[in-house]
């Protein structure tokens, strides 16, 4: 429930909002006591969901890091529709017009950005279920076995495919069964021969080797998957051994990824839209004279950049303004990239007046990656004074590496590529024709951290239910780690 | 839009979760007791109120992530090409381009009764019986009423200014103008001692340490170790304890807690100086019928001579032991010493109850020493 006065400036904000072109399902604000913030927040911002102990983790983490004055959450918005978002009880009037000017930010981003376009908007619902389903599964097959199953798929949680909504990687899992059945009926195991010769050419016994070699060919044909699968946990669902709650369990933790996946691959856009929108409302509208310095205090702890990482606000932001600004001037297009007169670029400009356009259309049609490949500039680079750095083994601290334009993009875009995880697929389910499951682990350059796979691999192996192996690279070497369900042993890969 | 009334949603209950989590948490305590008693972290953080906060790193589940060389990242700030990168932590890890949160270390306080009651439960420790104590009762005396009567020296100032100002307002003396306040004899109010018995336990721990030239730093973290543990559990048995420390090589010195641990002597050993300095110090200080007595001994087993070594045997069976609740001996191992030292003790006490020797091959060792030392309960 809002007071009058929140709801008068929600009103505000919502009406400007509307009249800047913002498109969001109908957000319904809610305040909430800082426990009940931290409650929610650890629950990813779903009020019901199953029970497992890392909640309980977030929980504590927030609740004592709030306690002391380490962090506090302003808001949390949920991808639903309608949208929910929750106001932290202790915000000040202020605090609580900029959050909400914020949150109809978020609101446009989710209903319009294409990455988000396949998520469940009634996820609030699904959660419950999932909660009702895993208390069910719970009650009949004991409290410990459940939640040691979903610790070993949460184990394997990141092994998705990010793209899976896009991209239709696989042929119909349908049509292949009927191609295989269809190619052995037409198979003769036959040699050619005419009528009178065949039993003498083609004897009884013949026909029946050849007949079992074909099925065996099939046999391990079949259980190959056809093409590499990056949605591992999507591969291990259809074909793993699991029992049939094993498997709504794990389905329940996939749908969960997919759900949030696009939250992680929109992060850096998604808050510099929300941030774009804040400031844009709040300064041109809703602040009034005696709350400016306030507002200025609140903002710019928002955006404000801490050392040895990038604020997503700040960085999201910028990018945002800064195209808007090159399409306003028209500092874009083929006359643009080709001049060389920096007092001519300093001047440029064709009061094209795109820029409004632009920055909507960016919203709706790019990811992280695809945002900072197409329109980080060296110019912003610059101005931002943006480097990377590298650990110095020598010094034994972090060290600025380098302020080139090159280098700085690659290496971000390689951090957020996959969300700055491995990139791993399933190769093959019937590994040496023992029934093993090996994936790979594409490997550029970036090694596993080791101890950690292996342990990853024994809770892989306890949901395949065959050993299992991982192709890697240590020190650029490739190697195989195999996991027989208890032991992890690696060996070098010729 | 419509408004909608009342609460949007009902909670599921982190309570649960939490609960959980923090069962687990304690059950990882108890599960890596061992690693945490061999690692050092307890003592060095021993914050002020006698909390003990064990940095406990989240329970991370393993999944497939980056390992150490991964190359940095992306930041913006000031500075050149090889200048450090200001407020990062001096350590290998974080700093990846886009995420907003880094790593974070879960400090889980737990007070040191909270510590005690988890070494006990996990090495099954038997509650020791005090010897002496039921008889032995002395009052407690708490200062924490208010009475009218009393000496001047326990005069509550403040409360009395606040009778005397009460009865001057409501009897119109009271002037703001030239606030003076004049208690009268109805007016004081002095500190009051409520009586509490309870009984009277003295225990005392002596630590000693061979110092000698074969004990390097290696053995001394582990004796470090070993002690801050029976330290915690003693406490949580006695209400005092005294703890006197005794270093030795050749000769034998009382120091304090900090010297105790810090000493490095070079040269031989002659046990028995320790012994005597022992001896000395529980018949002048430490009355057998009042006092538990709990000397723990850590040597690397390594004696001067036999006949020091016949001298100590006799001292420990004629004066030490009539008079402890238990002797407990600890060979650290150490690649210099001999440890013949646990062999002469174990054959001439194998039968006695109240002599304990254990040997700590290294820091994992320390539980199974812990628990062989106080398993007995005495």
């Amino acid at each position: 429930m809002l007071t009058e006065e929140l709801v008068k400036w929600r009103n505000l904000a919502r009406e400007r909002a509307v009249e800047y072109g913002l498109d969001f399902y109908e957000v319904i604000y809610e305040v909430v006591s800082d426990h009940e913030m931290n409650e929610l927040a650890s629950l990813g911002g779903f009020p019901q969901r199953y029970p497992h102990w890392r909640f309980g983790m977030e929980y504590d983490r927030l609740s004592k890091s709030y306690a002391y004055g380490l962090s506090k959450i302003y808001e949390m918005v949920i991808n639903t529709d309608p949208c929910y978002a929750y106001l932290m009880s202790s915000n000040s009037l202020l605090e609580q017009k900029l959050v909400m000017a914020h949150v109809y930010g978020h609101a446009d981003f989710f209903k319009n950005n294409v990455y988000f376009s396949h998520t469940n908007r009634r996820m609030l619902d699904q959660m419950a279920n999932h909660g009702v389903r895993i208390r069910k599964i719970q009650e009949r097959y004991g409290v410990e076995p459940v939640e040691e199953f979903i610790d070993c798929c949460l184990s394997l949680e990141n092994l998705i495919d990010h793209h899976a909504a896009a991209i239709k990687r696989k042929r119909d899992p349908k049509a292949p069964e009927k191609d295989i059945y269809a190619a052995t009926a037409k198979e003769s195991p036959k040699l050619k021969a005419k009528n009178y010769m065949d039993k003498f050419i083609n004897p009884i016994e013949y026909v029946k080797e050849q007949e079992a070699k074909i099925e065996e060919q099939r046999l391990v044909e079949e259980r190959f998957p056809d093409l590499t699968d990056r949605d591992v946990l999507g591969y291990l669902l259809q074909n793993a051994q699991l029992n049939p709650w094993q498997q709504e369990v794990l389905s329940i933790i996939r749908d969960e990824a997919y759900y949030f996946a696009p939250q992680a691959q929109t992060k850096i856009m998604n808050e510099g839209w929300a941030s774009y929108w804040h400031t844009k409302i709040m300064t041109k509208h809703l602040l009034t004279d005696a709350e400016v310095i306030d507002y200025a205090c609140v903002h710019s702890g928002t955006v404000a950049t801490q050392p040895g990482s990038l604020n997503p606000y700040k960085l999201g932001l910028e990018l945002f303004r800064n195209i808007e600004e090159r399409w306003d001037k028209g500092q874009y297009g083929r006359d643009w990239e080709e001049c060389d007169d920096y007092i001519a670029k300093a001047r440029w400009d064709k009061k094209t007046g795109k820029g409004r356009d632009k920055i909507f259309e960016v919203r709706k049609l790019y990811n992280d990656i695809t945002f900072i490949d197409t329109f980080m500039t060296e110019d912003f680079c610059r101005e931002h004074k943006m480097f990377t750095f590298a650990f110095n083994d020598r010094s034994g601290q972090h060290e600025i590496q380098s302020r080139e334009f090159s280098q700085v993009k690659q290496q971000l875009l390689t951090s957020l590529t996959n969300f700055g995880q491995p990139l791993i697929e399933v190769v093959d389910s019937n590994f040496e024709n023992r029934g093993e499951l090996l994936l790979r682990h594409t490997f550029d350059g970036r090694e596993l951290k080791l101890d950690m796979a292996d342990l990853t691999l024994i809770n892989l192996a306890k949901v395949w239910g065959r050993p299992v192996n991982i192709a890697t690279a240590v020190e650029g070497k490739p190697i195989l780690i195999t996991c027989n369900g208890e032991e992890v042993k690696s060996k070098p890969l010729s | 839009m419509s408004e909608i009334k009342g609460r949007l949603f009902t909670m599921s209950g982190i309570k649960r979760d939490h609960g959980r989590f923090k069962d687990i948490v304690r059950g990882r305590i108890r599960k890596n007791l061992k690693n945490f008693i061999s690692q050092g972290e307890m003592i060095a953080r021993q914050g002020k109120d006698g909390k003990v906060s064990i940095p406990m790193p989240q329970i991370r589940l393993p999944k497939f992530i980056f390992g150490d060389n991964k190359k940095g990242g992306v930041a913006q700030g000031e500075g050149n090409e090889g200048d450090p990168v200001k407020g990062m932590q001096e350590q290998p890890g974080q700093g990846e381009a886009g995420q907003g949160e880094g790593q974070h270390e879960l400090e889980v306080e737990v007070s040191l009764e909270e510590l005690a009651e988890m070494l006990g439960e996990e090495l099954e420790l038997p509650k020791i019986e005090p010897k002496g104590a039921k008889e032995v009762t002395t009052k407690n005396y708490k200062y924490s009423g208010i009475n009218k009567f009393g000496p001047q020296s326990l005069r509550h100032y403040k409360r009395t200014y606040k009778e005397a100002l009460k009865r001057q307002i409501s009897s119109g003396v009271y002037n703001p103008e030239k606030p003076v306040i004049i208690p009268i004899k109805s007016d004081f109010r002095f500190r009051g001692w409520a009586e509490s018995p309870r009984p009277q336990t003295n225990a005392v721990i002596i630590y000693i340490m061979d110092v000698s030239g074969s004990m390097g730093d290696v053995q001394k973290d582990i004796v470090r170790n070993e002690a801050f543990w029976i330290d915690t559990w003693l406490r949580s048995q006695y209400k005092d304890i005294e703890r006197r420390y005794i270093i030795h090589d050749a000769t034998a010195k009382e120091v304090d807690q900090d010297t105790f641990y810090r000493t490095r002597e070079s040269g031989g050993t002659l046990i028995s100086s320790a012994y005597k300095l022992l001896v000395d110090m529980v018949t002048k200080d430490y009355a057998a019928s009042e006092w538990n007595i709990y000397p723990f001994h850590f040597s690397d087993g390594d004696n001067w001579s036999t006949e020091d070594t016949k001298v100590c045997l006799d001292m420990l069976r004629e004066q030490v032991l009539p008079v402890v609740n238990q002797f407990s001996y600890g060979q650290v191992e150490s690649r210099y010493g001999s440890g013949q030292f646990f062999k002469d003790l174990i054959e001439a006490f194998n039968q006695n109850e109240k002599l304990v020797a254990s040997r700590i091959p290294d820091r994992e060792g320390i539980y199974d020493s812990i628990k062989q030392f106080l398993g007995a309960g005495r």
